[in-house]
């Protein structure tokens, strides 16, 4: 039996911690699943999706051309049709690195095969999340998962913690990029002159939300006060503008805005030291008891079940404070610990997921932004857009939604019907699922008239939308 | 060929009964092509059950076999002492009456493996085997009619047939909008996920209000006038494809495919799921007749599927995956006559297998004869291009 274990074993490493099988995936981890996946663990991170994208100082810098231009126009004294309609195709040809960057990090999850790895990072991503809101974030989306957390996915927490709010997207994305401490130099200069030139103060939405969402969570023992002296800490944290064109588009701290004194923050006192105070108190949030217990809870929920072992949890807490938050060490535990691997399928896919997965199981990739973003949209997952800096939600309840599933099937006739032609579906579903194939799916697949019905019914069965 | 649009709200009806169309054209000849041959070729997927669309009420074991779904001959419409039609084909009666229609009793491709895929592609490639051919034999047709002339194809849906696929210039045209869930693979789901907490009444929930918008459409839509509206709706499908075929320039050869025939379980008799799928093909022949006018003097259409079923009734009163069926031929180019091919009955020892009927004409024999006598292919070409390796099943000639 310890054939069928293995094979068993195999299929769920594939599916459940990767991002589903590619033709002969599942048959490739059977020697060892465990090996398998621990072998996807690597120092450097994860792969980016198109490694020679411009960066962010790119992104930044086009944005600020078109902002120069949008003022240009503006002043030209063209008609307000004419004028619109020039800043409309700047701003769409702008805009356009967004879909492409989309696009080829999905084609980098629907070939890729570190399935566990890159699952592990869109883990982090969504944890530390950036929406394509606002005009800025738009343009770096993609290149804040490439710099901020790809590279620290599989190192300390509080690395990627730091790495990830300092990053333009986050600072722009959760207003940061314009908090100015109210006693800072800056700040009285403005109010010295005659009729303040400019409102400057506070901004409290990123120090709420890393206390809120990225650290100790809203249980976690935090009042106002934190988050206001947060707030303080964290001003001067900023994005180097054209004055400065060493920095330009990349995080600086600016001295003059940042507000001077001693903080409190959850009981602990952080003497002033500039940029190193507010690293100080990340890496102390990074390290809190709560932020380790919710966090090894929110891992266990995305990859195991939404009520996880209590004996899994537990262990990933242990490995967490042995390795003073060595993402690597959660992973390994993750994989090692016998009850993550429970057999039945527990989560159900979100939209991007099943996409994801569905391509991989026919092993092919989308060509254009066009064939994946209208379905994602529809699904309720637009492409790069969470609804809100928590990030997209992980519950099957929010994703089983009954026109979403009647949506999941109108997809699933389509693109089975584009991608059936001369294949074998049984074959598919078994090279796709392995022993997880219940009999029932299999009989019904084998029932089916056509290639594209049999393939729908696949993508469609029950194991094939959970994971 | 586009200038004159089918119905959008008539197709969506028709694609919503399971059908789908794809056709090519040749280029616009001197007289416009009115005066050509047509062929239209009607894919019925999942297996038709021969037995039931031309039950043969003269068979000693006809009876005993189908049991629950036999037909009694009083419930029929009449052919000859043999054979009768069910009872949802009246307006194929009426041309089996006039002898415009004929009937193929005991027709199966050369495959054998009862998979729906495998045969379905043998059906259409014209291969002698599984995964014999990319291309359908439709397509290598076009071709040889028209040597190193562009050909358009055209196909409503995702994707075009097999039959139809190929070197040929295809494109796709497709109705466009929301495409709703195929009832089929709603209802297969519904059963899959009958155990499923969470999928189960998902799935429920959601088919209810894609029902209660669909009622509310064709509300707005004043459809439903007619007599019987998925009839009617196939009825429309039929003349629309029609109306393409009789334009300038329009196309010659059509393939339509028609799912819903893997009858498993409770198949039904006089009403059920068969006889309502045997209507939509009834009506679907009838508005290609009343469509095509004067040009259904030049036409023929061919309904088959890629195998028959069982000669038993199974233990769910329905019937599995067997071997021979029945092809219905219809259009006015047909010849008057009897039955096509021979029928080797129903005995225990007839029996292919000893369960299903079996065939006595060879799919490709039957397509090689109209295309050599209606298009006027000649036989070099249908027996090494078209169907290739097919010497062993000649051309069925005479019917046209």
């Amino acid at each position: 039996m310890a054939g069928a274990t293995l094979e068993l074993k195999a299929a769920i490493a594939v599916t459940r911690f990767g991002l589903g099988a590619l033709p002969g995936e599942i048959q490739a981890a059977v020697a060892d699943p465990g090996r398998w996946l621990e072998d996807q663990i690597a120092p450097t991170g994860s792969e980016s999706a198109a490694p020679g994208r411009a960066r962010t100082v790119q992104r930044m810098a086009a944005l600020t051309r078109y902002q120069a231009e949008q003022v240009e126009i503006q002043k030209s004294g063209q008609d307000a049709e004419a004028t619109a309609e020039r800043l409309r195709t700047l701003r769409r040809e702008l805009q356009a690195v967004t879909a492409t960057d989309f696009l080829e990090r999905f084609k980098l999850d629907a070939l890729t095969a570190q399935g566990f790895r890159r699952r592990w990072s869109l883990f982090w991503s969504n944890h530390l999340t950036v929406s394509a809101v606002k005009l800025s974030t738009s343009l770096l989306c993609g290149p804040y998962e490439q710099e901020a957390i790809q590279p620290h996915v599989f190192g300390r927490f509080d690395h990627l913690l730091a790495s990830a709010i300092q990053h333009p997207a986050m600072l722009l994305y959760l207003d940061q990029a314009g908090s100015v401490g109210p006693n800072s130099a800056a700040a009285v200069r403005l109010r010295n002159r005659p009729r303040g030139a400019r409102d400057a103060g506070l901004n409290e939405n990123l120090a709420r939300e890393v206390l809120e969402l990225h650290t100790v969570g809203v249980d976690g023992g935090y009042g106002q006060s934190d988050v206001t002296e947060l707030a303080r800490c964290l001003t001067g944290w900023t994005v180097g503008d054209e004055a400065r064109p060493e920095t330009a588009g990349q995080f600086v701290f600016r001295a003059n805005t940042h507000e001077p004194g001693v903080r409190t923050i959850m009981g602990r006192r952080y003497a002033e030291g500039g940029l190193d105070q507010g690293l100080r108190v990340l890496h102390d949030l990074a390290t809190h008891p709560a932020t380790v217990r919710r966090l090894c809870l929110k891992l266990a929920r995305h990859f195991v079940s939404e009520t996880p072992p209590p004996d899994l949890v537990g262990r990933l807490v242990q490995a967490w404070q042995r390795s003073e938050g060595d993402l690597s060490e959660l992973a390994r535990t993750l994989i090692r610990t016998p009850a993550a691997w429970r057999p039945e399928p527990q989560k159900l896919k979100t939209p991007y997921e099943w996409l994801v997965s569905s391509y991989r199981a026919v092993n092919r990739s989308p060509k254009t932004y066009g064939q994946i973003a209208p379905t994602l949209t529809a699904l309720g997952q637009r492409p790069f857009y969470p609804p809100s800096p928590e990030g997209w939600p992980d519950e099957a309840a929010y994703w089983a939604a009954p026109d979403g599933l009647i949506k999941r099937i109108s997809w699933a006739e389509r693109f089975s019907a584009s991608v059936s032609a001369q294949m074998d579906p049984s074959a598919v579903a078994r090279a796709s699922l392995g022993l997880r194939l219940s009999p029932l799916t299999e009989r019904t697949l084998a029932r089916a008239e056509t290639r594209k019905e049999s393939l729908a019914l696949l993508l469609m069965s029950p194991e094939f939308q959970r994971r | 060929m586009n200038d004159t649009s089918p119905s959008r709200r008539s197709l969506i009806g028709a694609i919503g009964a399971g059908m789908t169309l794809a056709f090519a054209g040749r280029s616009l000849a001197s007289d416009g092509g009115l005066s050509r041959p047509k062929l239209v070729i009607v894919v019925c997927r999942g297996g038709m059950d021969g037995l039931a669309v031309t039950p043969p009420i003269g068979a000693p074991d006809y009876p005993g076999l189908r049991g629950a779904i036999a037909f009694s001959p009083a419930e029929t419409l009449p052919i000859d002492a043999d054979f009768a039609l069910h009872p949802s084909l009246g307006g194929f009666h009426r041309l089996i009456i006039s002898g415009e229609a004929r009937i193929v009793p005991a027709l199966a491709s050369p495959d054998r493996a009862r998979s729906h895929f495998e045969a379905q592609d043998v059906l259409e490639s014209g291969a002698s085997s599984a995964y014999g051919a990319e291309t359908g034999w439709l397509n290598r047709t076009l071709q040889v009619l028209n040597p190193g002339r562009a050909v358009e194809a055209l196909s409503v849906g995702a994707t075009a047939p097999l039959i139809l696929r190929g070197p040929a210039v295809s494109g796709a045209w497709s109705p466009g909008g929301k495409t709703a869930a195929s009832s089929r693979l709603s209802s297969l789901l519904t059963d899959l996920y009958a155990g499923d907490s969470l999928l189960g009444p998902a799935l429920a929930q959601g088919l209810e209000t894609e029902l209660m918008a669909a009622t509310a459409l064709a509300a707005a839509d004043g459809a439903g006038a007619l007599t019987a509206p998925a009839q009617g709706e196939s009825i429309s499908l039929g003349r629309t494809v029609a109306g393409f075929m009789v334009q300038p320039g329009g196309p010659d050869l059509v393939a339509i495919s028609a799912d819903g025939y893997d009858t498993h379980a409770n198949q039904g008799r006089v009403t059920g799921a068969l006889s309502v799928r045997l209507a939509h093909l009834d009506g679907l022949v009838e508005g290609l007749r009343t469509g095509l006018g004067a040009a259904w003097r030049r036409t023929v259409v061919v309904c088959v599927t890629e195998f028959g079923r069982t000669a038993r009734v199974n233990g769910t009163r329905g019937t599995d995956h067997g071997t021979g069926s029945t092809a219905l031929l219809a259009g006015g180019a047909l010849k008057p006559g009897g039955i096509v091919g021979d029928w080797p009955g129903l005995a225990p020892a007839a029996l292919f297998e000893g369960r299903d009927l079996r065939p006595t004409v060879d799919s490709r024999s039957l397509f090689k004869g109209l295309l050599l006598d209606h298009l006027g292919i000649d036989r070099r070409a249908l027996d090494r291009t078209v169907f290739p390796d097919s010497l062993v099943a000649p051309p069925l000639t005479g019917l046209v």
